[in-house]
């Protein structure tokens, strides 16, 4: 076992040149929703939050109560330095009105969480999707999201994106669950608890973000070596913007011929057997690249996308995010120029 | 009363060489003998699983760490969660059921000691073998790696295509042997205690600690089979093709969690009941009362393992359950919290009215009802399906059930390490530094444990070897590591003064605490075969009758 190594490898230095944190699009820091149980923006994380409280302050009671009872019964029948006395204390070997009343009262609260609960599981465990609702299918992958956007124009195509899902604000979006390999988590606290994504299995979930912002989360369960870099964003716009950016996604790459080079040996190297760029290669194994420079993250959120940060990726991923499936193809550093400059151009 | 022997254990003759004398325990069949290396090995497997914590909490000190790698950091959690559970937790349990049950109950020696010998070297044999991945792990290819896909294990991750090398089998097997190991005792304990108990000593008037290994025992048959079925079926899976657990094949990835939690849920009150155990010993021997509602506890114990075996499937509700179902698992999981609070109750029942010594074993017991009563409200909030799709498999869920195992379980094996002592080995501990290891352990324990629920609740996944700056996690993480010392300074207190008391420490005599169960009315240590003449039983508290003839409990039954 090798102790020493890097973990997010190069981040914290790249992490330095953009002020030590993600970034989000807008350049305002508010704008970021970070995966706080606390701060729900969607019906069913707000029920859940309701449901804490009330739950936290019965469990608070008790708490309060009991711990007071051994506190007080600790203090008032400690044995006093100065008690001499050889007489054991009055034996009292239980008293039966005392033990019924300490197992019906539990019992009480006992039926009323349950009825709460189940209350809250009815109203947000659907098993249709809400009306109008937008449609979006999540691939968990070790260790990536993959999210299809089907029939984005009424031609009944499928838009492809990777590990950041966009949605519009203010309708609710039913997210169909599914996994490429091993079991996956999709947790999104702002938005809503999680749900499992399993082989051979399909899960939904669901929310309705009630305001603009990027929403953070991340795979909740453990998925091997890179469990920890699989992180979630959710960007959540108004709906033309949405609407615009889903007619981005669907059209065709723009063919840059000044990057030519970049292109062919993206074609000729192992890029193009995992990799999709829609009209240059069709690999299903990783992210579709068709439209890599809109995202604002690479490597499924680990760090930012920049021509840097790509370039650093592209010639060891093992160093950023050591444990990834993606090997160094060892490029000399001119193919590792044409590359790089290759996929800046795909907007 | 009988006189005060010579502090050594009985069995070693101090004029024996150290070969022969380490020969003599290791052929031993003494339930005594072997009690003590059960518990013994336990707490070297507690060192090791507490070293690969330490690494664990240095590399999440701050955010983008590297004091391991990826997968070191997946093989340390891996490992630490295998080794607590199964190498410490259980068979430091067990050696307390082994070395005290006999004593207990009026009986020479366990149903069958050689079983019970057969059982404690398959225990040590089995976490050999689970650390020898260290070495074997990779097979032919590198240097070895221990697995690294959680104490849980679950498939598909599991699969040969997800888990290359032979990492895994060595988690199979280890466990698979030691849980041998664990059964064989079990049965051993169910026909001690049904066959052996002294004249008088009927089932109403056994130790509740022996009510409670009984119990144990029961869950240990019920569950662990359970447990290595699943594990041969993924030893077919990987070496012979078979699909159990393969969604390829349309084997079900579902299935092996039924089948792991069908075992695990029942597990964690494997590791919590004896630690109930202790407790309903030393709170009424240290309050001077006698316990309170004897009868509800021994009810309550029963009710207990058996809702424990109905509520697995609430380590399930993020798998995409019917509704039904989740309010089913939820209700039921409730139900288990009455059963736990009349116990809750009775012990301060027990409390009141009485007057409390706070020697260092009912310190670690007061500790225990304090940090349990803890975990056991957290465990009720997580029963809240809703509430557990926020925070299961987050650092909330790690800080709950370090609050049951550790706040709970190692709280009472320390109280009970402290009170039995010097029966075992009839000297007593140092009081002082007693007191200083649970005050340090204390502080540790809510250091480290409590802040996790709030790095939970703000959103950190559990089993991440590294989290992202500014997502608020910071400072909680930090806080858990500094709390790490104060835990290693409590455990090395802990040994230093075994050590020294074995030496030097006070002599004890048969009955240092002037307490009522039947171990004590034999020297301490206690001779081979127990009791010169097998005592007799009177109630629930012979040693009781015996110092107060005028006013026996037997009156009251």
């Amino acid at each position: 076992m090798a102790i020493a190594g890097a973990a997010f490898g190069a981040l914290p230095e790249i992490c330095a040149t953009t002020g030590g944190d993600l970034p989000n699009t807008t350049g305002e820091p508010g704008n970021v929703v970070l995966p706080s149980i606390l701060d729900p923006h969607s019906p069913p994380a707000r029920l859940i939050r309701e449901l804490s409280w009330l739950v936290l302050g019965i469990c608070a009671g008790l708490f309060v109560l009991v711990e007071g009872m051994i506190f007080y019964g600790v203090v008032k029948y400690r044995r006093r330095r100065d008690d001499k006395t050889k007489d054991e204390p009055r034996q009292v070997y239980g008293s039966n009105p005392v033990e019924i009343a300490w197992t019906i009262i539990p019992l009480l609260i006992v039926f009323v969480l349950t009825l709460t609960t189940v209350r809250t599981i009815r109203s947000i465990e659907l098993t249709q999707p809400p009306a109008d609702a937008l449609h979006v299918v999540a691939i968990g992958h070790q260790w990536w999201w993959e999210y299809r956007y089907p029939d984005p124009d009424g031609t009944g195509g499928e838009v492809i994106v990777a590990n950041e899902m966009h949605v519009p604000v203010n309708r609710p979006v039913w997210v169909r669950l599914e996994s490429a390999d091993v079991i996956h988590s999709w947790w999104v606290p702002a938005l809503t608890g999680k749900t499992d994504l399993l082989p051979n299995h399909t899960n939904h979930t669901w929310f309705n973000a009630e305001n603009e912002g990027i929403y953070l989360g991340q795979c909740a369960e453990y998925c091997g070596n890179q469990h920890a870099g699989m992180l979630l964003r959710v960007v959540a716009t108004q709906p033309e913007e949405f609407d615009a950016w889903l007619r981005a996604q669907a059209a065709p790459t723009v063919h840059d011929t000044t990057v030519a080079e970049g292109r062919e040996i993206f074609q000729e190297f192992a890029c193009s057997n995992c990799h999709t760029v829609k009209g240059v290669s069709d690999g299903q194994f990783a992210p579709d690249l068709t439209h890599l420079m809109s995202r604002q993250t690479i490597a499924s959120g680990v760090a930012p996308l920049d021509a840097a940060t790509l370039k650093a990726w592209i010639a060891d991923p093992q160093i950023l995010k050591p444990g990834c499936n993606m090997p160094s193809l060892q490029l000399d550093p001119q193919e590792l120029d044409a590359v790089t400059s290759y996929l800046l151009t795909l907007r | 009363m009988t006189t005060v022997p010579a502090p050594i254990h009985s069995t070693s003759d101090p004029r024996m060489g150290l070969g022969e004398r380490l020969h003599g325990w290791a052929v031993s069949v003494d339930h005594k003998r072997l009690g003590i290396m059960y518990i013994a090995a336990g707490l070297i497997f507690f060192v090791i699983a507490g070293l690969e914590a330490t690494l664990m909490r240095l590399q999440l000190i701050a955010p983008l760490n590297d004091v391991l790698t990826p997968q070191g950091f997946n093989q340390m959690f891996t490992m630490h969660g295998t080794t607590m559970v199964f190498l410490v937790g259980m068979p430091v349990l067990l050696g307390f059921g082994n070395y005290l049950i006999p004593l207990m109950i009026g009986a020479r020696d366990m149903a069958f000691p050689r079983l019970n010998a057969f059982g404690l070297w398959l225990f040590v044999f089995g976490g050999i073998l689970l650390y020898y991945s260290w070495i074997g792990g990779d097979g032919l290819y590198g240097l070895g790696g221990a697995p690294d896909t959680g104490w849980f294990a679950y498939s598909p991750l599991t699969s040969k295509a997800f888990s290359v090398g032979h990492a895994t089998d060595y988690w199979i097997l280890g466990i698979m042997v030691s849980g041998f190991g664990s059964m064989t005792t079990a049965i051993n304990f169910i026909a001690t205690i049904l066959c052996m108990r002294c004249p008088g000593m009927t089932m109403m008037r056994m130790p509740l600690f022996v009510w409670l290994m009984l119990t144990v025992a029961i869950l240990v048959l019920v569950a662990l089979p359970v447990l290595t079925g699943a594990q041969v079926m993924l030893l077919l899976d990987r070496f012979l093709g078979a699909h159990f657990f393969d969604p390829q094949q349309e084997g079900s990835v579902i299935l092996w969690q039924h089948l792991f939690w069908f075992f695990g849920h029942p597990e964690v009150y494997i590791l919590v009941l004896p630690a109930f155990g202790f407790i309903s010993e030393i709170i009424p021997v240290f309050s001077r009362k006698v316990i309170f509602g004897y009868p509800l506890m021994v009810a309550a114990t029963v009710s207990i393992a058996f809702i424990s075996l109905g509520v697995w499937a609430h380590h399930m509700f993020v798998i995409g359950m019917p509704p039904w179902l989740n309010s089913l698992f939820a209700a039921s999981t409730f139900l288990i919290a009455v059963p736990t609070g009349m116990k809750m109750f009775n012990w301060i029942g027990t409390m009141w009215g009485g007057r409390i010594r706070f020697d260092t074993p009912m310190l670690f017991a007061t500790g225990f009802l304090v940090m349990f009563l803890f975990g056991g409200l957290t465990g009720i909030m997580l029963a809240v399906v809703p509430f557990d799709w926020q925070l299961s498999d987050s650092y909330f869920v790690v800080g709950h059930f370090h609050y049951v195992l550790f706040g709970g379980t190692i709280l009472a094996v320390f109280a009970a390490i402290f009170y039995w002592f010097p029966k075992a080995f009839g000297r007593m501990l140092s009081e002082p530094m007693g007191q200083w290891t649970f005050w340090l352990l204390m502080i540790g324990l809510t250091l480290v444990f409590l802040p996790m629920h709030m790095s939970g609740i703000l959103g950190m996944p559990r089993r991440v070897y590294t989290y992202q700056p500014g997502r608020g996690f910071e400072i909680w993480n930090l806080i858990s590591t500094i709390g790490v010392p104060f835990q290693i300074a409590a455990v090395l207190l802990l040994v230093i003064n075994v050590v020294k008391s074995l030496k030097s420490g006070r002599v004890a005599g048969p009955d240092p605490w002037d307490a009522w169960t039947l171990e004590w009315e034999t020297a301490s240590p206690p001779p081979s075969e127990n009791f010169r003449k097998i005592p007799t039983c009177t109630s629930a508290r012979p040693l009781w009758d015996r110092k107060h003839p005028e006013d026996p409990d037997s009156n009251y039954e």
